[in-house]
């Protein structure tokens, strides 16, 4: 559904992504996971075509997007829905001319947008009449859940790419958010790509987790692998975490997360 | 240093050439559906009667001072009459597009350029094309076209006002307003009408293009957007007196002046 096959990335000759494979199958709902800087925005970036990679070479549904026209393309991403890292609300619409955006744009009519628009706030628990709102007068975590709500609304989207949808937020609205992600993930079968640096939320999402780490996957695996993985960086990142860690690799079912009885070598990306 | 002058040297050379190609690209795209009707309309609002008031005030105090310079002179010499053979040629022809372009320059080009900076620092400009939209189109286009249609319109505001300030200066030194307005239509033929109106458009794709260009490539957050916002007034407004000395030579190359 979603692959990523040897990619480098660099900006002005600083390597930003070095190697980076990754595969999402579909209906599934990855989790990246990795500090700050580490390349998850920019690896969603260069998913939707926003960056273009170096070397390697990117599928979405099969189609390698690394060979394909800005029309092509265009027509990809209107099947991809974003929610961006600070929410990325048009500051000059109102709610739910930000919701609809992506419809209005295939020119449908406004009915019927409006019955789309009414939905997916619906579906993340907004209420109807904060449609006339301007987004900055509503508090971060709506916000986000607008920002989500845009994502939802775009025609049928196939793809939900999250980055760091909570970060920022209290503890209450960034549960309600992520609570969100797993209630869509469970319900729309969608494939769905969530970054975050969030370990608890990461758990809670993510069945098969990627870690990137300085632009490479240092790790990518079922959840409940994680602990066991022999990697300097991983066991100190996962440090401030180790009861999160190992409650969840208890909780996990192991037909969901297989694990085999030894931790398996560090797998630098499989596809 | 030598290496470093190369490097700047040739920084320089590559922004030129992204510049160039942005507004080719611009004026290719302007052709190309979709059209943002209501954008479009928003921004010529925001161009045309939001720039109003300012070209009104310097159009008339403008004219005015002009005319005073011109009539003290010319009654010296006892050429009095010639107020109005003057001031429509200073006008029209000089003064009115690029005292117009100026200002308007200004306030557009901080304008579009702050707030498309802004939404490229928060991300706004990448959610346009996440969503399937082609900024150049959705953002660009209106603005520029926004501009090629009320800057001439302005000038043509500001001009009349001008001109017309030099009458009230000229019945202070006793120039009849029928005497002066013979001469101002005299002089008002449709060569020295080319001459102030062919620029008025080239100042409003340069001003959109400059604006724009430097709002999609402001970087670094609040800081960015106000040092792209500078620079862009900047080179807006000595731009239109650059474009100007260009212009007012190739066209009289053309007319054989
Ligand atoms: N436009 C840019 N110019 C220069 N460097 C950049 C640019 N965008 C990103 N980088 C660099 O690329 C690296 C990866 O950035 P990226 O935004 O992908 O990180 P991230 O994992 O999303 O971090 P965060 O959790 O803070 O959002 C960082 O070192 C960053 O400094
Ligand atoms: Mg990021």
């Amino acid at each position: 559904m979603i692959e990523f096959r040897d990619v480098d990335y660099s900006i002005d000759g600083r390597p930003i992504l070095t190697g980076v494979s990754l595969y999402v199958n579909p209906g599934e709902t990855r989790v990246i996971l990795g500090p700050s800087g580490s390349g998850k925005s920019t690896t969603l970036r260069l998913l939707i075509g926003l960056v273009h990679p170096d070397r390697g070479r990117i599928f979405i549904e099969r189609e390698d997007v690394t060979q394909i026209s800005e029309e092509r393309y265009r027509q990809i991403r209107q099947r991809i829905g974003m929610v961006f890292q600070q929410g990325a609300l048009f500051d000059s619409m109102t709610v739910g001319e930000n919701v609809g955006y992506a419809l209005l744009e295939q020119n449908l009519d406004e009915d019927e947008v409006d019955a789309h628009v009414r939905e997916a706030l619906r579906r993340v628990g907004l209420d109807e009449g904060l449609i006339d709102r301007m987004p900055d007068e509503m508090s971060g975590g709506m916000q986000r859940r607008v920002a989500i709500a845009r994502a939802l609304a775009s025609r049928d989207p196939k793809i939900l790419l999250y980055d760091e949808p909570t970060t920022g937020l209290d503890p209450q609205s960034s549960e309600r958010i992520t609570d969100l992600i797993v209630h869509l993930r469970d319900t729309l079968g969608k494939t769905a790509i969530l970054v975050t640096h969030d370990i608890a939320d990461a758990f809670k999402v993510g069945n098969v987790i990627t870690v990137l780490n300085e632009g490479r996957v240092v790790f990518d695996g079922p959840a409940g692998d994680l602990d066991r993985a022999n990697n300097d960086f991983i066991h100190q990142f996962l440090a401030p975490f180790r009861k999160t860690v190992a409650a969840a690799a208890q909780r996990l079912p192991a037909g969901v997360a297989p694990r085999p009885a030894p931790a398996p070598p560090l797998r630098g990306g499989t596809s | 240093m030598i290496r470093t002058v190369i490097e700047r040297l040739r920084r320089t050379l590559v922004t030129v050439q992204e510049f160039t190609l942005f507004t080719v690209a611009l004026i290719r795209t302007a052709f190309i559906p979709p059209f943002y009707g209501r954008e479009m309309m928003h921004q010529l609002y925001f161009a045309g009667i939001g720039s109003l008031l300012i070209v009104v005030v310097s159009g008339t105090v403008a004219g005015q001072a002009l005319a005073l310079q011109l009539a003290r002179e010319l009654a010296q010499s006892g050429a009095k009459s010639q107020l109005g053979h003057f001031m429509v040629i200073s006008v029209v022809r000089a003064l009115g597009p690029v005292l117009v372009g100026m200002v308007v320059a200004s306030r557009m080009a901080a304008g579009i350029t702050a707030e498309i900076g802004a939404m490229r620092s928060s991300d706004q400009i990448d959610a346009l094309v996440a969503f399937g939209t082609d900024p150049m189109k959705r953002l660009v286009v209106p603005r520029m076209v926004a501009l090629v249609i009320a800057l001439p319109a302005l000038v043509i505001i500001g001009d009349t006002l001008a001109v017309a300030g030099g009458g009230l200066v000229g019945m202070q030194y006793h120039i009849t307003w029928e005497s002066y307005a013979a001469g101002v239509l005299r002089y008002l033929t449709p060569r020295n009408l080319l001459v102030g109106m062919i620029k008025p458009f080239l100042f409003a794709i340069m001003i959109a293009a400059v604006a724009c260009w430097k709002g999609f490539t402001s970087e670094g957050g609040a800081k960015g957007v106000g040092v792209s916002t500078t620079e862009s007034v900047v080179i807006c407004s000595v731009g239109i007196l650059v474009l100007d000395g260009i212009l007012t030579r190739l066209i009289f190359r053309m007319l054989h002046w």
